[in-house]
């Protein structure tokens, strides 16, 4: 396929193929080496000595050492960023999911005035990072005593996954057939009952990508819960993760212990989440092989 | 960003006549509406609002703001190397994502578009970095790279002594380095969205240039590419904007050092308002990056068709 040879070349055509086939696996398996030894260096550099990291950082662990992550795994300070992460990336979805489908769903399914103008004034979210924002945000969250509470991180993140998230959802439900809509509504269904009891169900997909794109992108946060979590037990794990690096920079090998475990929850999500994760980002059906 | 008029006639919905005809139920819409607009109003609107409003004073983000000094936070920005200096890292990590970092990932698109075994892990693979998290990758790149790291070890064994930098403690190299960890987290994202827009190209298309004749080259340049563009648009759209707004990575692995010479517009305003309490002029200089990114949005709504960004981001 790489070399779509003319007909009248056939001799040369498998041998080509061939030696064309052995590069594409090269460059593969070359750009997999370096997508995974780095990684796999955090995961190894976990169960080595920081002596050993010192003097020589590439080979195998030698002898290998379980107390960084046995440490790491004792430590109450990661168990509580751990449940501070869960906690506000829960709370992010329980509002993104209702506001952002309730709003899409009056945006696909009424006619009104102003309409148009509602929807361009999300999309124009898309461009808004919280970088922008954050000074603003920092002094609203001061000025309305959310500071140092794990609100004060869920509510403006939902704010900001509000335009992703209606943008996703909004032509899924215009999918939805009317004729739905009006053999429910003759069987005296109210807009209400109509969205809970025939959109819902039907969007499950849709539905289920919006809540791992706002999960994935809660977890990894970092600019806003740096500012806003001050005491220690509020912070989430990037916060917990950068600061151990920060703090703890001699002592490597328990550094990447920490940070392994840190990345786990989030590899394991990818596993099983893969196609929400992916199918966020991709036109329908373009998920193949 | 919509022009109202133009989505009226020609929308997406279609304009054949409702049924039946009924009012617009505004208690519905406007019940329906409440909390989204009230939680976007709040903490995106009305913070985006403020931001443009504090970027007008000479103010410490403590103090009533009393130090109106019009548009010298704006003059000063433009005149601060610091400033200058912060946006041009970003301008060059710009040009190097369309440079290196899309035809990278669009090389391999096309590879992973082949019959190869294993294709579908190795994409899982490839795209795996962009779920971690800035901070994480930023922790294990910076251990990855100190001086004596794995990198400068791996160098030195495999003969390559004279290769070893200082990769993120030199100024004339800091930058790049991080080029390469961006790529690194990002080009899968980019990978996965043009195998996405290859797999809408009919094969047909290429089995009609292979009979007439044309090669590898030819059919990739007149057939691929040019039906490829609108998801080349729309990655080259959401690499500009993710590069001006570049933050959590830069911060985690060098916070913008040493000496400045990693910093981007985002590192030097986070600084500029909690470290040096110049919330007013870092305010403007928020201001500056908001501005920029509309106007790479509006360029691209000019240039590129709408449908390009929501087919890719929407499932439409």
């Amino acid at each position: 396929m790489l070399d779509v040879t003319h007909p009248r070349t056939a001799p040369n055509h498998r041998l080509r193929r061939t030696v064309g086939r052995g590069l594409l696996y090269a460059v593969a398996l070359g750009v997999l080496a370096v997508i995974i030894v780095p990684l796999a260096f955090a995961v190894l550099g976990g169960f080595s000595s920081t002596g050993q990291l010192v003097v020589d950082p590439v080979s195998l662990p030698d002898p290998w050492v379980t107390s960084n992550y046995l440490e790491t795994l004792g430590s109450p300070n990661f168990w509580k960023q751990m449940g501070n992460s869960a906690f506000i990336a829960l709370v992010t979805i329980l509002l993104v999911l209702p506001a952002s489908s309730l709003a899409a769903f009056v945006i696909a399914r009424f006619r009104f005035r102003g309409r148009n103008a509602v929807y361009a004034l999300f999309t124009l979210g898309l461009l808004f990072p919280v970088a922008v924002a954050i000074l603003p945000l920092f002094i609203v969250l001061r000025q309305t005593g959310l500071l140092d509470n794990p609100l004060g991180v869920a509510l403006p993140q939902a704010a900001f996954a509000l335009p992703l998230s209606i943008v996703i959802i909004r032509p899924f439900f215009q999918g939805i057939p009317r004729d739905l809509e009006d053999a429910a509504s003759l069987d005296g269904c109210g807009p209400l009952r109509f969205y809970w009891s025939v959109m819902l169900p039907l969007s499950r997909p849709v539905m289920s990508t919006v809540a791992v794109l706002a999960i994935v992108t809660s977890w990894n946060a970092f600019l806003l819960p740096l500012h806003v979590l001050i005491r220690a037990e509020q912070w989430t794990l990037p916060i917990g993760v950068n600061n151990i690096s920060a703090q703890y920079s001699t002592d490597t090998a328990l550094v990447l212990a920490y940070t392994t475990l840190a990345m786990l929850p989030a590899i394991l999500f990818y596993v099983i989440a893969e196609r929400q994760i992916v199918r966020g980002i991709l036109p329908k059906g373009a998920l193949k092989g | 960003m919509t022009t109202v008029k133009e989505r009226e006639t020609t929308g997406t919905v279609p304009a054949r006549p409702r049924r039946s005809l009924r009012r617009t139920p505004w208690p519905v819409v406007i019940l329906f509406l409440i909390p989204a607009l009230a939680l976007y109003c709040l903490f995106v609107l009305y913070p985006i609002a403020q931001s443009i409003r504090y970027s007008g004073y000479d103010w410490n983000g403590l103090e009533p703001l009393t130090q109106w000094v019009g548009l010298q936070n704006f003059i000063d920005a433009f005149t601060e190397p610091e400033f200058l200096e912060a946006s041009s890292h970003n301008a060059i990590i710009v040009v190097l994502s369309l440079a290196l970092q899309i035809p990278f990932a669009l090389a391999l698109a096309v590879m992973l578009n082949q019959q190869l075994k294993g294709r579908a892990l190795l994409r899982t693979l490839y795209f795996a970095p962009y779920i971690l998290s800035e901070v994480v990758t930023g922790v294990v790149w910076r251990q990855m790279l100190r001086p004596g790291g794995f990198l400068d070890t791996t160098l030195v064994s495999a003969g390559g002594e004279s290769l070893v930098r200082e990769w993120l403690g030199d100024p004339e190299v800091v930058l790049y380095s991080l080029f390469f960890v961006i790529s690194w987290k990002y080009f899968g994202f980019h990978m996965i969205l043009l195998m996405a827009g290859l797999q809408t190209i009919p094969g047909e298309l290429d089995e009609a240039a292979a009979i007439d004749g044309a090669n590898w080259w030819d059919t990739f340049r007149y057939i691929t590419l040019p039906l490829l563009g609108p998801t080349i648009r729309v990655s080259i759209f959401l690499s500009i904007i993710g590069s001006l707004q570049l933050f959590d990575l830069v911060w985690v692995t060098t916070r913008g050092g040493p000496i400045n010479a990693s910093s981007t517009m985002a590192t030097y305003l986070v600084d500029s308002a909690f470290r040096r309490g110049q919330f007013g002029y870092a305010s403007a200089v928020s201001v500056i990056v908001f501005v920029l990114s509309l106007i790479v949005a509006l360029l691209y709504q000019r240039f590129v068709l709408r449908r390009d960004l929501e087919g890719a981001l929407t499932g439409a």
